[in-house]
C-alpha cells in the first residue's frame, strides 16, 4: 500500500526548459506591464506577477468575508423592523450582502482559492474583515446610519473598483455598487423618516449618527502616509485614489445629505478648505481603530462566533447535498454506460 | 358574499383598466390561473401586485372586503406573516451562503403574500396592514399553529416548507378562480413564486433523505415533529363553508387529496414514508394557538409599540 504512494522525486529540469520557463515570465511580465501602460484589464488565465496575485486574493476575499460578517448587525433588526414594509427592505438588504458575498467569493476563486478554504480562514480568525462590523448595532435607526454613512463610505471605495484591473473583480464591483447605491438611498430614506418623527425618534437617528461617523471615516483605511500597500495598489491599476482623497470626497457628500436630513454630524472641525480645495475633518482616534482591528472591538468575538455556529451547524447539510450529488452522477453515469 | 356584489376576476380588470392605481395591468396577475409554471420574476415590477396598491385601493375605497373575504384574508395572511418571521431569521444562519439568499427569497415572498392579504383585511374598517400586524394581540392573531412551528436544525425548517409551499400552493391555485377578485388577484402572484418554494423544499427531502445517514435521520426527525400540525390546514369550518358557498373560497378539506398525492410522491421518490403520528387539535383559526407565538409576536411588535403612533 504504502509503495503505491511514493511518487518519483522530480528531475530538474533541464537547461533548456529553464531558459523556456524564464523566457515566458519574460512574456507574461511584458505583457502585463502592457496591459498596466494600457490601464486595460487581466483575466484570470493571463500570466500575472505572484504578489499581484496575492495582493488581489487578499483585497477580494476580505471584501467578501466583509458582505458575510456585514449581514450580521443589519439582521439583528430583521425581527423587530417596525413596519412591513421596512421589514421587507431589510431582508432585501441583508439578502444583497449574501449575494455580494457569493460574487465576490467567486472572483477570487478565479485567482485559484477554492470558497472553502476562504471560509476556514475567515473562521479560525486568519482573515480581515472590515473592522467596522465590529460596532453593534443597537437601535432602529442604525439601520439608517449604516446605509447612509456606512454603504455610503463603502460605495466611495468601490465606484474606482469598477474599474479596477483584475477583470472578474471589476465586473464583480459594477453589480455590487448598483446595488450599494440602493442600500445607501434605503438608509437615508430611515433616517429622513426618523429625524421628521417624534422628538424621540429624532434622537435615536442622531444618536446613531453620531456613534457611525468617525467609525464610517475610519473605513477608508490609515492615513495615506500610514497606508503602506497604497502605492503599489495604485500602481498596479487595483487602486484609483489615495485613503485621504477618498474620505475627503466622503466627508463633502455627508455635509450636503445631512442638511436635508435635519441631522448634524458630530465633527465641528470639518470645513472645506480653499486653498487645497478639499473637505477636512476633524482627527479621528486611529488608536482605537488598531484595537478593533486587533481584536479588541464590541462585538469582533460575536461576529465570528455567529459565523463559525451557522458553518459548524450547516456542515452536516453541506454533506448529505454533496453526498446526494455525488450519488446522482453514478446513477447518471451507470445509466449511460448500461445505453 | 352577496350575489350583487360578485366580481368575477374579468370583470375586475375591465373595472379596472382604467383606473390608475398602480398596477394598471392587473390582468398579469389575475390570467394566470392557468398559468402556474410561468416564471415570477419574468413579470415586469410595473406589472406586479403591490400590497401598496391594495391599500390604496382600500383606502380609496375602490374595493372593500366583506366581513367574511377580511376574516379569511387574516387567516392567509397571518399564516405567511408568521412564517416569514420565522425564516428570516435564517439570514445570516444557513448552512451555505446560497441557503441564505434562498431562505431570504422564500421569507421576503411570504412577506410580500402577508402585506397583500393584510392590507385587504384591513380594509374592512379603515386599518392598515401595520395595524393588523403590530397591534393586534395574539388570540386576534389567526394563524395555523404549523407556522408557528420553531426552526429546529435545517431539516425540521425544510420539513416545515415542504408541508407548507405543498399545502399553499394547491390553496392558491384554486383561489385564483376566486369570486373575490383580490383574492383572486393576490394568489394568482403568489401562487407562481410558491410553485418555487415547492421546487426548493422538494429539492431538499431528496438530499437529505438520500444524502448521509445523518441527514436521512434528521429529516426523519423534521418530518415527525412537524406532520402533527398538518392536519389542522385541512379542517373546514363554518367561514370556510360559506365562503366555499360564495365561490370566494373552497374548502380546506378539498385541497388535501391533491395535497397527499403530490407529497406522497416526493416521499416515495426520497424512499421515506408519511409519519405516522396523530394530528393535534389546532385552533389557530379561532384565536388558539401554540405556546410559540407570544414569543414571535413580542419580539416582532417591541419597537412599533414603543412608539405608538409613530411613521418610520
Amino acid at each position: 500500500m504504502a509503495a503505491q504512494n511514493l511518487q518519483p522525486v522530480p528531475e530538474a529540469l533541464s537547461p533548456e526548459e529553464q531558459e523556456r520557463a524564464a523566457q515566458l515570465d519574460a512574456e507574461g511580465q511584458a505583457y502585463f506591464d502592457h496591459v498596466m501602460a494600457q490601464d486595460s484589464r487581466i483575466e484570470p488565465k493571463d500570466w500575472m506577477p505572484a504578489a499581484y496575485r496575492k495582493t488581489l486574493l487578499r483585497q477580494i476575499s476580505q471584501h467578501a468575508h466583509s458582505e458575510i460578517i456585514g449581514m450580521q448587525p443589519e439582521a439583528n433588526w430583521i425581527s423587530r423592523a417596525p413596519s412591513l414594509k421596512r421589514k421587507a427592505i431589510l431582508m432585501a438588504k441583508v439578502q444583497d450582502e449574501a449575494g455580494h458575498g457569493l460574487y465576490l467569493y467567486s472572483a477570487a476563486e478565479t485567482l485559484g482559492q477554492p470558497r472553502d478554504k476562504m471560509m476556514d480562514d475567515l473562521i479560525a480568525g486568519k482573515a480581515r474583515y472590515s473592522s467596522i462590523f465590529n460596532y453593534p448595532a443597537l437601535t432602529w435607526a442604525d439601520m439608517g446610519a449604516i446605509g447612509w454613512l456606512v454603504d455610503g463610505a463603502a460605495i466611495c471605495n468601490q465606484v474606482p473598483l469598477c474599474r479596477a484591473s483584475y477583470g472578474p473583480y471589476g465586473r464583480a464591483m459594477v453589480r455590487i455598487c448598483k446595488e450599494e447605491s440602493f442600500h445607501q438611498r434605503q438608509g437615508f430614506e430611515i433616517l429622513l423618516e426618523l429625524s421628521n418623527g417624534t422628538p424621540a425618534q429624532k434622537q435615536m437617528a442622531q444618536d446613531a449618527v453620531n456613534r457611525w461617523y468617525a467609525p464610517a471615516l475610519m473605513m477608508f483605511g490609515p492615513p495615506d502616509d500610514d497606508s503602506p500597500n497604497s502605492k503599489q495598489s495604485m500602481a498596479w491599476n487595483i487602486k484609483r485614489f489615495s485613503n485621504d482623497e477618498l474620505r475627503s470626497r466622503f466627508v463633502g457628500m455627508m455635509v450636503e445629505q445631512v442638511r436635508v436630513l435635519g441631522l448634524t454630524l458630530p465633527d465641528s472641525e470639518v470645513r472645506f478648505n480653499d486653498e487645497t480645495r478639499k473637505w477636512e475633518h476633524g482627527p479621528l482616534d486611529w488608536e482605537e481603530f488598531k484595537e478593533v482591528l486587533a481584536g479588541r472591538g464590541p462585538c469582533n468575538a460575536q461576529r465570528l462566533e455567529r459565523r463559525r455556529e451557522a458553518h459548524d451547524d450547516g456542515a452536516w447539510v453541506r454533506e448529505a447535498a454533496a453526498a446526494y450529488a455525488a450519488k446522482q452522477a453514478r446513477k447518471h453515469a451507470e445509466k449511460e454506460f448500461a445505453a | 358574499m352577496n350575489s350583487e356584489s360578485v366580481t368575477t376576476p374579468e370583470t375586475y380588470t375591465e373595472a379596472h383598466a382604467a383606473e390608475t392605481t398602480g398596477h394598471g395591468d392587473i390582468s398579469v396577475g389575475v390570467a394566470g390561473s392557468g398559468d402556474s409554471s410561468a416564471s415570477a420574476t419574468r413579470i415586469t415590477p410595473g406589472n406586479a401586485l403591490r400590497p401598496e396598491d391594495i391599500a390604496l385601493e382600500v383606502r380609496t375605497g375602490l374595493v372593500k372586503p366583506s366581513e367574511d373575504a377580511a376574516e379569511y384574508a387574516l387567516r392567509l395572511g397571518d399564516d405567511a406573516l408568521i412564517l416569514a418571521q420565522r425564516l428570516g431569521h435564517w439570514i445570516s444562519r444557513a448552512p451555505e451562503l446560497e441557503e441564505d439568499v434562498a431562505l431570504g427569497n422564500i421569507a421576503l415572498d411570504q412577506l410580500g403574500h402577508a402585506r397583500s392579504f393584510l392590507s385587504y383585511a384591513a380594509g374592512l374598517d379603515e386599518k392598515s396592514e401595520d395595524d393588523l400586524a403590530y397591534f393586534r394581540r395574539e388570540h386576534e392573531f389567526r394563524s395555523a399553529h404549523l407556522f408557528e412551528q420553531p426552526n429546529g436544525d435545517f431539516a425540521v425548517t425544510i420539513a416545515r416548507q415542504f408541508v407548507v409551499s405543498y399545502y399553499q400552493f394547491e390553496l392558491y391555485s384554486r383561489l385564483t378562480q376566486s369570486t373575490d377578485a383580490t383574492l383572486a388577484a393576490i394568489s394568482a402572484k403568489a401562487v407562481k413564486e410558491v410553485d418555487y418554494h415547492r421546487d426548493h423544499s422538494a429539492q431538499w427531502i431528496l438530499r437529505l433523505a438520500l444524502g448521509t445517514e445523518e441527514s436521512r435521520a434528521r429529516i426523519i426527525h423534521g418530518l415527525k415533529l412537524i406532520w402533527p400540525y398538518v392536519g389542522e390546514l385541512f379542517v373546514d369550518d363554518e367561514l370556510t363553508h360559506r365562503l366555499a358557498e360564495a365561490g370566494t373560497a373552497v374548502e380546506p378539506s378539498s385541497l388535501k387529496a391533491d395535497f397527499d398525492r403530490l407529497t406522497g410522491e416526493i416521499l416515495t421518490e426520497a424512499e421515506l414514508e408519511v409519519p405516522q403520528v396523530p394530528f393535534a387539535p389546532g385552533g389557530g383559526r379561532r384565536g388558539k394557538h401554540s405556546e410559540h407565538l407570544g414569543y414571535i409576536l413580542a419580539e416582532m411588535q417591541v419597537l412599533a409599540r414603543e412608539h405608538p403612533g409613530a411613521s418610520w
